[in-house]
């Protein structure tokens, strides 16, 4: 394997709100090697998508990213100025939103918002610009890409809309995309469809990609490894052979067991019981002890990292048994 | 496009009758205007007889078709008071309205956009908050009395402004106006900042709700994320999906600012159609009342017209809607 090129260490983005602060991510760290897709899952409100805000530096106020290292090709990003941050976005990294309906101006053509993607860092030619950008529309799968780049919109279904904005993604050649929840919103063959043009696309460009989703089963087919988060924490990480074989982490198996094609048909669907805790009243303990069945006094005073192969760690004093 | 407009001047020509047949019917009811006109001296004969020059003798029905009749070929009639046709008194008029409602437009229009923009991309700024302040403010004092704060101000206690009256006119390109005229702006700039300050607060916090919703959608997070520069990301995507609900709104105040300019023309004795109405209904002018209030009507009818033009021209999917509707 190649070294990372990506790297996140300590990453920690709170929101400081009237009620308190928000420790959205907490100490989280992980890399990335080219060709490789790092699957990050948890439910709502675990960190995902703050983690994926954070590495474009787009947390929104009042969220801040108080510590941490985001690095790129050795180059610290926390650390650049929002010119220079602003430089970085859309051309080293790209963006992919969960909702395809939402993530497209209704008011402009296709053709100009893949423009203003290659015209706000390159200068080139209109003609060059729209060769472009039929290619990045080509290479994930739209028919008629001409006729496409002058519709608006609304005159697109979901699924085309978000090969768009994937094709939008792919225009400057990033060397990683950060695509949150980006098949969520789309009927199941379509994100079949869209997987299979994505993990192509990593493989023919090398590109480095941090899939952010609640589907576990989605991972499953896409990912090489996988980073499980609850509360803003990291859980468990590892291939995805390591977490979907042989979960180590209780939550991490609870949450292979609610997933729905994994049950007998007629029983009743598994769910984790009780609730996440409160972003705002979170110790130094595990943040899942309070709906974990091997909870004992230790969880509530901090958490052990445990390592069980070079790729496979787990953040738990009572990992599971295989 | 072409069939929308035609069936849309077809529904303005149908609101514009049904209107005008509720005026007539309206005023019908308010009195008789002789009663107003006439010396309470007058004979029984004298009444009767100037009832019949005004044609008030003749059914309701038969008035208003004669009305109707006349309208259509322009006349719109003799004023009771003035005697003098309704159209040209109007068009005496119309300048000194206009002109006062344009540049309170224009006040309105170049304050409120920006500090609504601005309150709404960084709504805990300090600069937010005060504009924000100011709207309520805005909002809630009565145009009256701010006109005569204003007159107080500035026209008595720190004399740098005229109070009272149109500046000296011009002509130039076929047009009368103060405008061409330093004189005339130095009198229209006051009456029109109090005619604008209503408007203005509105529009601010119409503004500054419209960019809030607008900023925090994924298209906006989607063009940064492209590294679209700020500023293109707030006039390009922002501004123009805001302007959507803002047009509507814009277009209702400009009507507002130009049909009912009642106080604001009072309190600073600008001589207006706004003034000229609340006199014709004191004396129950009635062509003058008629005609006024359907100069109203045809003028909301246009700008709604006109807003439903500026809207398909912003928003292709109104486009694709209004097409599919008028087919």
């Amino acid at each position: 394997m190649s070294e990372a090129f990506f790297e996140v260490e300590g990453l920690n983005t709170w929101f400081f709100t009237r009620m308190g602060i928000f420790k959205s991510v907490r100490d989280v760290s992980f890399d990335l090697r080219r060709g490789e897709v790092l699957g990050i899952v948890g439910e709502s409100g675990s960190g995902k998508s703050v983690t994926g805000m954070s590495i474009m530096g787009q947390v929104e106020e009042p969220g801040r990213t108080v510590s941490g290292s985001i690095r790129l090709d050795g180059e610290e990003l926390t650390s650049l100025s929002f010119e220079d941050m602003r430089r970085c976005r859309g051309r080293r990294i790209a963006m992919v939103f969960q909702n395809p309906l939402m993530t497209l101006n209704p008011l402009m053509r296709i053709r100009d918002q893949m423009y203003e993607a290659i015209s706000e860092h390159e200068s080139v030619s209109e003609d060059e610009m729209h060769q472009r950008c039929l290619d990045a529309l080509r290479a994930v799968g739209i028919p008629s890409p001409e006729e496409r780049l002058t519709a608006y919109p609304h005159e697109l279904s979901g699924g085309m809309r978000q090969r768009v904005v994937i094709a939008t993604a792919l225009l400057l050649n990033p060397d990683l995309i950060i695509a949150d929840e980006p098949t969520t919103a789309l009927d199941v063959t379509i994100q079949a469809q869209i997987i299979h043009q994505m993990r192509r696309q990593i493989d023919e460009r090398g590109l480095g990609m941090i899939w952010i989703t609640h589907d576990l089963a989605t991972l499953s087919e896409l990912a090489d490894r996988i980073l499980v988060m609850y509360a803003g924490a990291m859980m468990e990480t590892g291939t995805t052979a390591e977490i979907i074989g042989s979960p180590r982490h209780p939550y991490t198996s609870k949450l292979l067991e609610s997933v729905p094609s994994r049950n007998v048909p007629g029983e009743k669907l598994r769910q984790i019981r009780g609730t996440m805790p409160s972003l705002l009243s979170l110790g130094a303990g595990c943040p899942f002890m309070g709906r974990c069945e091997h909870a004992t006094d230790a969880c509530a005073r901090g958490v052990p990292e445990r390592m069980f192969s070079q790729t496979h760690r787990v953040w738990c004093h009572h990992p599971l048994e295989v | 496009m072409i069939a929308f407009v035609t069936q849309r001047l077809a529904q303005s020509l149908i609101v514009v009758l049904v209107l005008s047949m509720v005026l007539f019917v309206g005023i019908w009811l308010i009195g008789n205007p002789v009663d107003v006109l006439i010396s309470s001296e007058a004979t029984e004969a004298d009444r009767l007889a100037a009832i019949k020059a005004l044609g008030l003798d003749r059914p309701i029905w038969e008035q208003y078709l004669v009305f109707l009749g006349n309208a259509a070929q322009g006349d719109w009639g003799t004023s009771f008071v003035y005697k003098e046709p309704v159209t040209r008194i109007l068009l005496q008029r119309l300048p000194a309205s206009v002109e006062l409602a344009l540049v309170a437009f224009a006040i309105a229009i170049g304050l409120s956009i920006p500090a609504g923009l601005y309150a709404g991309l960084r709504p805990d700024s300090p600069l937010a908050k005060g504009f924000m302040g100011f709207s309520l403010i805005g909002v809630s004092i009565p145009t009256f009395w701010q006109g005569m704060l204003l007159i107080i101000a500035f026209g008595i206690a720190m004399p740098i402004l005229p109070v009272g009256d149109r500046g000296d006119v011009a002509t130039h390109f076929g047009i009368t106006t103060s405008l061409w005229t330093l004189d005339g702006w130095r009198h229209v700039v006051l009456p029109a900042f109090s005619l604008a300050l209503l408007k203005m607060s509105l529009l601010i916090r119409v503004t500054r709700a419209a960019t809030v919703e607008i900023a925090r959608l994924d298209f906006v997070k989607f063009a940064f994320a492209k590294g679209v520069r700020t500023w293109r990301v707030v006039f390009v995507h922002i501004l123009r999906n805001a302007l959507v609900p803002l047009i509507t709104v814009i277009g209702i105040e400009l009507g507002n600012l130009l049909a009912y300019g009642v106080i604001t023309e009072t309190v600073f004795s600008w001589p207006g159609l706004g003034k000229l109405l609340i006199n014709s209904i004191k004396v129950l002018d009635r062509p003058m009342i008629v005609a006024q209030l359907t100069y109203t009507a045809l003028l909301f009818v246009a700008i709604n017209f006109l807003v439903d033009i500026l809207h398909m021209t912003i928003d292709p999917r109104m486009r694709s809607v209004m097409g599919r509707r008028s087919t």
